[in-house]
């Protein structure tokens, strides 16, 4: 078992002590009570009020727990609440782009469509929200994937469904494109679950850059991708625009 | 040349928005501010106005920066604000009297039953369009100047100005008690009880029924117009629309022909059917109102289905009962079982409006058993949203002949799925949410942006309403028939609840 590390574990004192106190603490006070140098309690105390977990009053310079460590063990996000936060950033994406939007989210080991905007040009088209796609094998699937290692395990495990055949069914290559969406931001899908279709998706993430779900357009391969095939440039752009959008709105932006 | 944006001030009840939108209508930048609900005595809402006015000036370079542009690349600024919220201020000082009078306030209640007892009340009526409710400014203004000593008598010598928000909001951009506009436009006016709706002007008759002095009243505007020039939070724009909301959203969704309709799903929610050039009255509790008017053209006429309490309804499901910690999972709440299970809430909190209008109703909840959950109440929550949209369609297919062919929505609660495909079960018809959900600041935009020739006429702007989302009816008729009887008996336990005094 590797070593443990230092500064968390008192890290992790500091806010048991917060904790169990009655009220505010001061500096010297929390040194004294963990007998730790007080440039050493600083420079935690510090990094604690910047991720939310401690807070320190204005007035008297004492620290207390934070908002952000109350919400720890319940920061889920609701699908409900995911659509009605990005669903002014899902229209204008459709607008600009001339395809359908679908959001998704990991449920079961399928994506969850929790929102669909329809491509705007009035024709006939149904509503799927709520339907189930195959994490594999379409763009918003590949983007959570992409960022929950166990997830992606239990696909590998479970020998993933070759619905045309460019689907990724390969472990080695399923995890080369994984990297490959980590490393670049976005991830295509073409032809890869229905002939003929393409789809590109980015991640939305939420409070602390966590990837909450993933946002995406999807439709003909011709309108989506370049005569090679390969995912048209500006399409990917407002894709992920649109995902940073939102998730600028989820308070998971990137600082 | 640098690319030119419209900008919306979207003065609301619960928060005023600014947004930038392009000539496509969408949606370049937002800023939002929440303001103060104050309850003094129950029934009573108010607001403070300057606390609003300070929002805009904070939120005008932040949506201006978010969008990356500066003034001189706004071709015009739209205003759109809740309507029937009345207040008072000082012409000299542009200090508020008092607290504005919220649009969901009902102290007038006992005042506006004594008023609709008056042997003229029809007349009044029969001019202004509008039935005797707790709901317009003319009796909020009434009630005002009864409220202290010495106010009628300024209001006289128009040392104290009235306005709805958009004439206080553009009091202030103007250059508020230095040289700064005093104008509402004909929709905001047609909900005062004071404007007599053929004319669109302020009416003699309706001004000494009410004891409302003509010196402290707005001239009356079309809806699309340059007003003036913003001389601060958004220097040297030109002012070119005030809408209502609700009218402001039924131009934002297009809805530029007889026989078109929309719903706003709000804190309130608010049916509007375009009837064309001509007023109808209503025999079924609607209200006849003005959907708006461009420059010199013919006012545009709308009936209007009021609904005092439906978002309101979830937030009140989440603050005061605390069943949920987000207005959103009412819906992931609700789905947690199959149906209401005979569970009821008649929201009447402050009576009911269209098309029943009774003041004296209260809210109930009703078929109570130890089998319901909060998951039954969630859904019993959505589902007076539904049903209460059912009552207004109901009375607007009778009144103007038209049976609505389907319903164009907009508001927060379209993003609820679960309420959207209700009410197409519920209505029969498809429900359809268009690209631009925001279509209440889009409309007040749109009416700017015709005012200074930025888009050149309605077909244009038609042209940029896509289809976001359908809902298609899926319930047997049966199943809605018995649901529809089960409710409308709840209604009735609403009735007569509070004594007359």
């Amino acid at each position: 078992m590797p070593g443990s590390v230092q500064s968390i574990e008192r890290a992790a004192a500091i806010l048991r002590l917060l904790a169990n106190s009655s009220g505010r603490l001061g500096i010297g006070e929390i040194s004294r009570s963990l007998d730790l140098a007080k440039g050493t309690t600083h420079g935690i105390l510090r990094t604690l009020q910047a991720v939310g977990f401690i807070e320190q009053d204005d007035v008297s310079g004492k620290y207390q727990l934070g908002a952000a460590l109350l919400h720890l063990g319940t920061s889920y996000l609701d699908v409900n609440e995911l659509r009605s936060r990005s669903i002014n950033w899902a229209d204008p994406l459709a607008a600009r782009s001339g395809e359908a939007v679908r959001i998704g989210t990991i449920l079961d080991g399928k994506v969850l469509v929790v929102h669909h905007v329809f491509r705007p040009d009035d024709t006939f088209q149904t509503l799927d929200v709520g339907s189930l796609l195959p994490l594999h094998a379409c763009a918003m699937g590949k983007v959570l994937l992409a960022y929950d290692a166990a997830a992606t395990r239990v696909v590998l495990q479970a020998e993933p469904e070759p619905f045309t055949r460019r689907t990724i069914v390969r472990s080695d290559q399923l995890v080369r494109a994984l990297g490959q969406v980590r490393e670049q931001g976005w991830a295509a899908e073409v032809e890869e679950m229905t002939p003929g279709e393409a789809g590109i998706a980015a991640p939305i993430r939420g409070y602390g850059g966590l990837v909450v779900g993933a946002i995406g357009v999807s439709g003909l391969v011709e309108r989506l991708c370049d005569s090679k095939g390969r995912p048209n440039q500006t399409l990917v752009s407002y894709v992920r625009e649109a995902a940073r959008a939102v998730s600028r709105d989820l308070g998971g932006s990137r600082r | 040349m640098t690319e030119r944006y419209v900008v919306a001030i979207d003065q609301g009840t619960t928060s005023t928005r600014c947004i930038v939108f392009d000539r496509r209508g969408q949606l370049v930048s937002v800023a939002q501010r929440e303001h103060q609900q104050y309850f003094p005595k129950p029934g009573w809402v108010e607001h403070d106005a300057m606390e609003i006015w300070r929002n805009v000036e904070r939120l005008a370079p932040k949506v201006l920066a978010e969008a990356g542009i500066t003034p001189d690349q706004v071709a015009a600024l739209g205003i759109t604000n809740q309507r029937e919220t009345t207040m008072l201020w000082d012409r000299r000082t542009g200090v508020p009297i008092s607290r504005a009078v919220n649009w969901q306030d009902t102290r007038t209640d006992s005042l506006v039953q004594k008023m609709g007892r008056d042997p003229v009340a029809q007349r009044v009526s029969d001019l202004c369009g509008l039935p005797f409710a707790t709901y317009f400014s003319g009796p909020k203004l009434r009630w005002i100047l009864d409220s202290r000593p010495g106010l009628a008598e300024r209001a006289e010598r128009g040392d104290v100005l009235f306005g709805t928000m958009e004439s206080w909001l553009i009091w202030n951009l103007t250059g508020g008690s230095s040289g700064g506009i005093h104008v509402t436009d004909v929709t905001n006016a047609s909900r005062t009880m004071l404007m007599d709706i053929h004319t669109l002007q302020w009416h003699d008759e309706l001004l000494s029924f009410f004891g409302v002095p003509r010196a402290m009243l707005p001239e009356i505007h079309p809806s699309a117009e340059v007003y003036g020039r913003a001389v601060t939070a958004f220097p040297g724009v030109r002012i070119g629309a005030a809408l209502g909301d609700q009218q402001a959203a039924l131009f934002g969704q297009t809805c530029f022909g007889p026989g078109e309709a929309k719903c706003t799903y709000g804190t309130g929610s608010f049916l509007l059917l375009n009837t064309g050039i001509e007023p109808v009255r209503s025999t079924h509790g609607l209200l006849t109102t003005v959907g708006y008017k461009i420059g010199q053209d013919a006012p545009v006429y709308a009936l209007e289905g009021s609904i005092a309490i439906t978002g309101s309804l979830v937030q009140w499901f989440r603050d005061q009962l605390g069943l949920i910690t987000t207005a959103p999972e009412i819906e992931t709440l609700a789905r947690t079982v199959d149906d209401n299970g005979g569970c009821y809430i008649v929201p009447a909190f402050s009576g009911l409006f269209a098309p029943h209008w009774r003041s004296e109703a209260r809210g109930v909840i009703v078929g109570l058993t130890s089998y319901i959950t909060k998951g039954h109440l969630a859904r019993a929550v959505l589902e007076a949203t539904g049903w209460q949209t059912r009552e207004v369609v109901d009375a607007m297919n009778a009144d103007s002949g038209l049976t609505l062919k389907n319903l164009k929505v907009d508001g927060g609660m379209t993003a609820d799925n679960l309420l959207m495909q209700f009410i197409s079960d519920v209505l029969d018809v498809p429900v359809v949410r268009p690209m631009v959900a925001e279509t209440v600041s889009l409309g007040a935009a749109y009416a700017a942006g015709l005012a200074v020739g930025y888009w050149p006429d309605l077909e244009g702007l038609r042209q940029n309403w896509h289809r976001a989302a359908q809902w298609l009816p899926s319930m047997d008729a049966r199943t809605r028939d018995e649901e529809y009887d089960n409710w409308q008996r709840a209604v009735e336990r609403t009735f007569d609840w509070i004594k007359p005094r």
